[in-house]
């Protein structure tokens, strides 16, 4: 049976009528659409998870620095904070943190990183779903299967929305994989597929409008840091959703008027560099503090 | 579209457009030349310009002249692996008109062959080829492309179509482009499937048939 869905309810309803689990209604949806045997598409998923977890070792381990020296090995720092014992939340939260750090600062200092959904927001999923993975003690294949719920998401926002922050947005980048993580999380934690929705529906309302506006076009800053709460948002909203509290809206509602907020958000907040905070003045030497080599 | 579109490519930052997309242009070119490239005259436009060096552009477009992946760790040595290979690069700023904003002209040369080529970076890492030796074309990478210049006449077309179906060959696109100054004709054939050397020779054995260029399906690395 293949399912030719675009809406987060048509899986959820296959899921109904299939009694299975949401990320087996995307993996076998995944293996009708391409052809390929689902342990084929598990083993991909894992070389992608062995990537990001890559990219998060290398950004964790090492200062990164970008050639702008607007990065500046921030999530180094905050790995060190952690172990100082300082954390506000405890470890589990300041490695949230680093993590998604970790993983975006790598990407801009072109390290090897998974676009997820894109380049900019490549740290939100590693960030949430590997700190809650190993903070529960989650095996690898409930990981993969988390997976696979939050690409299925991130197929969704695509089809009735954007993933693309030069079409709507940083909601649509960064916000869009909040809400891959939200939705991964709950199907980690082994949550229904009615609490993916709620998830979803939380996470991209708590960024409904944010913009893109990336500082001399780079991204860098303010991306790194969105990609910290990006992730921050996705365990706020799967833990909203898991408690059983649920959302006055569903999903792709929610993901609709995402779309719609994009395409009126004004040019100069999709990228252009135009406006918010790539319109300050540049940050300039002040900020470089040599690493430009030009000093 | 599918899952791993979403959770991919696995590539290099920062940006799958300027970063990804820009490797792929370079890979593009590099194939469609047919041979390692000596010499490279960069035309970089619009946004590819302005924030093109943060976002390691140049880089990129020569790691794929060079052949590398998007995902390959070597990118941001390109310039210095460039100049061990002894390929002889050199980037400037252009306008190429109302055309997307990360845009940009190759110049290449080869110990045998020359080409321009036009291209954009659309997003997501994904391509448009849209000139080539001053000929409009539209190709995006993602199937194997035969590339046929030939004196415009009539029936060249048949015979093309004819060789690639007796082979078996399913042609997804078939497009003729035509330049009225020199009379001269090009023909870009998208085909399902990578074709035999054979049937490119061939097609080269056609009477009139200038040029038989091939370049595979553009893989993404990851
Ligand atoms: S601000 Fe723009 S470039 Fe930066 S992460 Fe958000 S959408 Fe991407």
């Amino acid at each position: 049976m293949t399912l030719v869905a675009g809406t987060l309810s048509a899986y959820r309803a296959a899921a109904l009528e299939r009694d299975a689990p949401l990320w087996s209604v995307f993996l076998a949806e995944e293996a009708a659409q391409s052809g390929r045997d689902p342990s084929a598409l598990e083993a991909l998923m894992r070389e992608r998870i062995r990537v990001m977890r890559q990219s998060a070792a290398r950004g964790l381990g090492n200062p990164q620095m970008s050639r702008s020296g607007l990065i500046r090995g921030g999530a180094h720092r905050m790995a060190a904070w952690m172990d100082s014992g300082a954390s506000l939340l405890g470890p589990a939260f300041t490695r949230l943190a680093a993590t998604a750090l970790a993983v975006a600062e790598v990407n801009a200092c072109m390290g090897r990183i998974v676009a997820a959904p894109t380049a900019g927001a490549c740290g939100v999923l590693p960030a949430a779903l590997f700190t809650v993975a190993d903070e529960k003690g989650r095996s690898e294949e409930e990981l993969v299967r988390a997976f696979f719920t939050a690409g299925g998401v991130g197929l969704v926002i695509e089809h009735l929305a954007s993933l693309s922050g030069a079409e709507g947005g940083c909601q649509a980048e960064v916000g869009s994989a909040s809400a891959m993580a939200a939705g991964g999380l709950v199907e980690l934690m082994g949550g229904t597929p009615l609490q993916v929705d709620h998830a979803v529906a939380f996470a991209l309302s708590n960024v409904m409008g944010l913009i893109c506006d990336p500082v001399q076009g780079l991204v860098e800053v303010p991306c790194v840091y969105r990609n910290a709460m990006g992730a921050a948002n996705a365990v706020v909203s799967a833990e909203i959703a898991l408690a059983g509290v649920e959302s006055a809206f569903t999903a792709d509602q929610v993901i609709e008027t995402m779309g719609r907020v994009g395409r009126r958000i004004p040019e100069e907040f999709r990228e252009t560099a135009r406006g918010g905070l790539a319109s300050l003045p540049a940050p300039g030497c002040d900020s470089c503090r040599g690493a430009c080599g030009n000093a | 579209m599918g899952i791993f579109d979403i959770l991919g490519p696995v590539m290099v930052g920062p940006s799958s457009s300027h970063t990804a997309g820009a490797v792929r242009i370079g890979q593009f070119g590099r194939l469609l030349l047919g041979e390692e490239p000596g010499r490279a005259v960069i035309g970089l436009h619009g946004s590819f310009a302005a924030t093109g060096e943060g976002h390691g552009t140049p880089l990129a477009l020569l790691a794929g002249l060079l052949g590398m992946d998007p995902d390959d760790e070597g990118i941001p040595a390109a310039m210095e692996i460039a100049r061990e290979r002894g390929l002889d690069f050199r980037f400037e700023t252009t306008d190429l008109g109302e055309v997307h904003p990360n845009s940009v002209r190759m110049a290449l040369k080869g110990e045998d062959a020359a080409l321009e080529l036009r291209a954009s970076s659309v997003g997501g890492g994904r391509i448009q080829v849209w000139g080539l030796d001053g000929f409009p074309v539209f190709l995006e990478g993602v199937y194997p492309t035969v590339l046929l210049v030939y004196p415009d006449r009539p029936g060249m077309l048949a015979m093309v179509t004819t060789i690639l179906g007796n082979a078996g060959m399913n042609i997804a696109t078939i497009k003729a482009h035509r330049d009225s100054r020199g009379g001269q004709a090009l023909m870009t054939v998208e085909l399902d499937h990578t074709p035999a050397v054979g049937i490119l020779n061939a097609l080269r054995h056609l009477p009139y048939m200038e040029q038989v260029r091939f370049v595979p399906r553009l893989g993404f690395g990851g």
